[in-house]
């Protein structure tokens, strides 16, 4: 009993912040684990990072207007994703210049939002907010709203999952086989804008990537299958989520200040211990296939001929 | 599983299914006219080889005959009927396909995907989808791969494991881009007499591209031998004889034989000023530096 008493500070599972803290985490991980894994697969992890810090932009806008954050990460992303795609992000060599351009106006925009903001109000805790999040002071109003968004993007995944993860593998195989590689694209990215904005919600804009990536690359070191690997990421990144919200509810009785560390702070910690311990775990179960010599020269005709 | 191992008969064969026929078709390619005028046809269970230096237009008729390139004029016919996009008649394994090592795919998964992977939705795992995934691998010599991750396995076998993809859709015609590009000799071998066991087993019509001529000669039933964006198509001993070669090239071309191999020997000297000789007669013209 006392440990349980040590593990958990008086009034955690009683306190309403805490539940929505808990449940819009869940709610991000949930997202956050198939999502990620695609995003490694394909190699967008900057496209994932790009709107991630362009919901600074939407975050910072939604304050100026007055309405909560997620919306504002909502609007920005998923535009961003359609002038993104207006610009080329599906060409490989054109993706990054997309996002790059779209990052750099968008976080102009930002800065301009920030600024309005901080002068109208003489703080900075808008900007801290929106940056690094404040998942405890996430209001009651968003969690129906994170709520449907993750729904949308896990019946849209559950939909096009398949040959979504063909084209992934190889844009070669999917396309003889008749998928649109643009327009799973598409879908790919539509949803990776909501995951990111509620990732956002969670822990940050700008440190959205961590629940997105993270927990993903985890779980690819440890899993061969496609399905099982975005359960383990979905379930590393609900770990992170959790045990960052119990860790930053119990640091309030911790220094300097006994005011609490951030949630974020905590999550991302955790993200980063995680994929390092799924990265040993991977060496100690999986010794290396040895991986066969390259045959130089078979490919050229003399070879044969002689 | 054996049900006629040896070579088809072809001069009492009965009459030819045509599985692909392929009419006066021409392709552009950045500009260049790759290909004109190419005509063949290629039936149930015969074994064609789609000769040419790189850059010949091998991989542009493939996508010709997928769709997913626009010829500039011709038609192409798959099993009787003009050729759409999404055609489960056509199985593919492309050129020089990258798998990332860290794919979360097992060889199992991806023979999977052959069945459904076009398909919106999810399916929930069954019993016969498994046996019928374990039985593709079986067949294409990849039964102990099924548990690797793709990603991680040799050129070679994962040739295997994406014929296993493309074949288990149950398709007519099979087309390989360069399967034995980047093989050493010995999985070469492997892979050619796979596919063609898989193309006498199950009357699949195979449509093979390679650079090299040698290893597929001992299993074609059919050559089409691509020069300078024109083809020309028969069976490996009418095609490949200097007066037809020399009139594909436009120019002075040998065909010798040594130890049962065949060495196609563009010339060196004055030819290199006509139209197609430097680039076309490249990976042939190596093996000219072997002989002297």
């Amino acid at each position: 009993m006392t440990f349980i008493h040590y593990l958990f500070e008086p009034g955690f599972f009683g306190s309403g912040p805490v539940h929505r803290a808990l449940i819009v985490g869940a709610i991000a991980a949930l997202v956050a684990g198939p999502l990620g894994v695609f995003t490694v697969l394909r190699g967008q992890s900057f496209a994932g990072e790009a709107l991630g810090d362009i919901g600074t932009t939407g975050g910072s806008g939604a304050y100026l207007v007055g309405v909560g954050p997620l919306w504002g990460f909502l609007v920005f992303n998923v535009a961003a994703v359609a002038v993104m795609e207006l610009i080329g992000v599906q060409r490989r060599r054109g993706r990054d210049l997309a996002t790059g351009v779209v990052l750099g106006s968008g976080l102009g925009l930002a800065a301009l939002f920030l600024y309005l903001e901080s002068t109208h109000q003489s703080t900075t805790g808008t900007t801290v907010s929106v940056l690094f999040g404040s998942l405890f002071s996430v209001a009651g109003a968003t969690v129906p709203i994170a709520i449907a968004v993750a729904a949308v993007v896990l019946t849209l995944l559950l939909a096009v999952g398949r040959p979504l993860l063909l084209a992934s593998a190889n844009p070669e195989l999917a396309s003889a086989r008749g998928i649109s590689v643009r327009l799973t694209g598409y879908a790919y990215l539509l949803a990776l804008s909501l995951a990111v904005a509620l990732c956002a919600v969670t822990i940050g804009s700008i440190l959205s990537t961590a629940l997105l990536i993270g927990p993903a690359a985890a779980a690819l070191r440890v899993s061969a299958r496609p399905v099982w690997t975005m359960g383990i990421a979905v379930g590393l990144a609900i770990a992170a989520a959790w045990i960052g919200v119990l860790l930053a509810y119990d640091s309030y009785t911790w220094p300097p200040h006994h005011q609490g560390w951030p949630v974020s702070f905590f999550v991302v910690a955790l993200v980063l211990v995680i994929y390092l311990g799924c990265g040993a775990v991977a060496r100690l179960r999986r010794p290396r296939r040895a991986i066969a010599p390259p045959h130089a020269g078979a490919s050229d005709p003399r070879a044969i001929v002689a | 599983m054996s049900t006629t191992t040896e070579p088809p008969d072809l001069t009492s064969a009965p009459p030819r299914e045509e599985v692909l026929s392929v009419h006066d078709i021409g392709a552009r390619l950045g500009g260049r006219q790759v290909l004109t005028e190419i005509n063949f046809s290629i039936a149930a269970g015969e074994f064609t080889g789609l000769i040419g230096a790189n850059g010949a237009g091998k991989t542009t008729l493939f996508k010709v005959i997928l769709g997913t390139t626009s010829p500039t004029g011709g038609s192409v016919l798959v099993g009787g009927a003009p050729r759409n996009r999404r055609n489960p008649l056509i199985g593919y394994v492309p050129q020089k396909f990258s798998l990332d090592p860290d794919l979360p795919l097992r060889a199992r998964d991806l023979v999977s995907l052959g069945i459904d992977g076009h398909r919106l939705g999810f399916s929930l795992p069954s019993s016969n989808r498994r046996r019928a995934v374990e039985q593709m691998l079986e067949a294409v010599g990849a039964r102990e791969l099924a548990d690797a991750r793709v990603g991680e396995l040799s050129g070679g076998e994962q040739q295997r494991v994406l014929i296993g993809h493309a074949l288990i859709s149950e398709p007519k015609l099979l087309l390989l881009d360069e399967p034995l590009a980047n093989l050493d000799l010995r999985s070469a071998g492997e892979v050619v007499s796979l596919v063609a066991r898989v193309a006498r087993e199950q009357r699949v019509a195979v449509l093979i591209s390679a650079h090299e001529i040698n290893p597929l000669l001992p299993v074609m039933d059919r050559i089409v031998y691509l020069a300078g964006g024109r083809a020309v198509h028969g069976r490996a001993d009418e095609v490949v004889r200097g007066e037809v070669l020399s009139k594909l090239y436009g120019h002075h071309v040998d065909v010798l034989r040594v130890h049962g191999r065949v060495l196609v020997v563009a010339g060196v000297g004055d030819e290199r000023s006509g139209p197609h000789a430097s680039s076309d007669c490249d990976g042939l013209g190596a093996s000219v530096e072997v002989l002297s």
